[in-house]
């Protein structure tokens, strides 16, 4: 059956309590989630406490800053600090997003700001998941150009009206907040190819360009693959990009049905 | 089934035994036996109330009239297939043991089968006479 339970050794536990900066006047409460690999025990949140007159206003500058300033071992992932890269894409006050766009105020409502890595996925230290197999699913997917006809001298040709068909799919940076927020994707994430990768496929299905449309829909027409989102919509909700999963996947059911009715 | 081995590359394990190449037909037949739900309910809770406090005879009556017994009859086998599909999907979501899933879709169908086959059973009887 499904778990409802974490395993005995993913229970958490209550960590360590690093002491507030000295002379800081205005402090936030961190609880972030810890776990090591090395030690075999299980994870742990630690608090930690930030002065917000000496760090920038993303919890990704509250990390980086405990991490300067408090606990260098504290690990995740970061790189281009604007939203483009998704590395740092974490569990905060409950819902997923990218650190680095996620300001501290929008998400310390309770009066603390609660960190966890992206829901459902292995860990591999602290904040950072192991996203392997999401990894493979985008490339089961075969996210590039497929054409028979011979290459043309210059360019594939797009009109501009099909171009723009392509909006709210493109900007999809992969950061996985919306696969790992679908409970469908937790259930059965084995199979079920999850929002962010669907969304990939419709990329490429609804490319103008294209010549494999229907070798595409042939991969995807799976009680599992494509045929688990159940329009639960958490994937709207979770995406830091404003897109929208749910939709491109219905899109994709439309054109199934479409080819058969 | 195929193999789940750590030693399989990601890829191979996603890709698996490939697709089904089904799944559309369940999904439509699920949305067509819904809109037909729709109205075959009202119909059914319309045939219900009237005979709300009634005796028996009076639903022999209501019965007997071929439009009611058919309405009643494809509410009776809409419903049951919605209820199939539907529980299906259900069975497939949360149990992930292979053999109690084959188990379960397999009790699930028989179930819908009785069900329908228990209500038409007792629509005829009572359209043709009671």
């Amino acid at each position: 059956m499904a778990e409802f339970n974490l395993p005995a050794n993913s229970r958490l536990t209550e960590g360590k309590a690093w002491p507030k900066p000295a002379g800081a006047k205005k402090l936030t409460e961190f609880k972030v989630y810890r776990w090591n690999p090395d030690t075999g025990a299980n994870p742990r949140t630690d608090t930690y406490y930030v002065d917000r007159e000496d760090c920038g206003p993303m919890v990704l500058d509250a990390l980086i800053w405990i991490k300067n300033k408090i606990d260098p071992t504290l690990t995740f992932r970061r790189s281009c600090r604007e939203g483009i890269c998704g590395s740092c894409a974490m569990n905060m006050d409950g819902k997923n997003g990218l650190a680095c766009t996620t300001g501290i105020d929008e998400c310390g409502a309770k009066g603390k700001v609660a960190i966890y890595p992206l829901p459902h996925m292995p860990v591999i230290k602290d904040l950072v998941p192991d996203l392997t197999r999401f990894y493979a699913q985008h490339a089961s997917v075969e996210p590039w150009l497929k054409t028979t006809t011979p290459a043309p001298e210059k360019e594939w040709a797009q009109g501009k009206e099909d171009r723009e068909k392509l909006d709210g799919l493109y900007e999809c940076i992969l950061c996985a907040c919306c696969s790992t927020s679908c409970p469908s994707y937790w259930w059965n994430g084995d199979r079920y190819l999850g929002p962010a990768v669907l969304l990939q496929a419709y990329r490429w299905l609804i490319d103008s360009r294209d010549e494999a449309t229907g070798e595409r829909l042939d991969d995807l027409e799976d009680p599992f693959r494509l045929y688990r989102c159940h329009t639960i919509m958490n994937c709207a909700n979770a995406c830091p990009k404003g897109l929208n999963p749910a939709k491109a996947i219905a899109e994709i059911k439309k054109m199934m049905v479409a080819r058969q009715v | 089934m195929s193999s789940n081995s750590s030693m399989r590359t990601p890829l191979g394990r996603v890709r698996g035994l490939g697709s089904a190449k089904s799944g559309t037909g369940h999904f439509w037949l699920q949305r067509v036996t819904a809109v037909a739900n729709v109205f075959l309910t009202i119909v059914f809770l319309g045939v219900v109330i009237s005979l709300f406090g009634k005796p028996y005879v009076a639903a022999v009556a209501t019965l007997s009239h071929p439009l009611v017994a058919i309405l009643m009859l494809l509410f009776t086998l809409s419903g049951a297939v919605h209820m199939r599909l539907g529980m299906q999907v259900v069975i497939e979501d949360y149990v992930h043991h292979e053999g109690l899933k084959i188990l379960a879709v397999m009790a699930n169908t028989f179930f819908a089968i009785a069900i329908g086959a228990a209500c038409v059973f007792a629509i005829l009887k009572l359209s043709f006479g009671g």
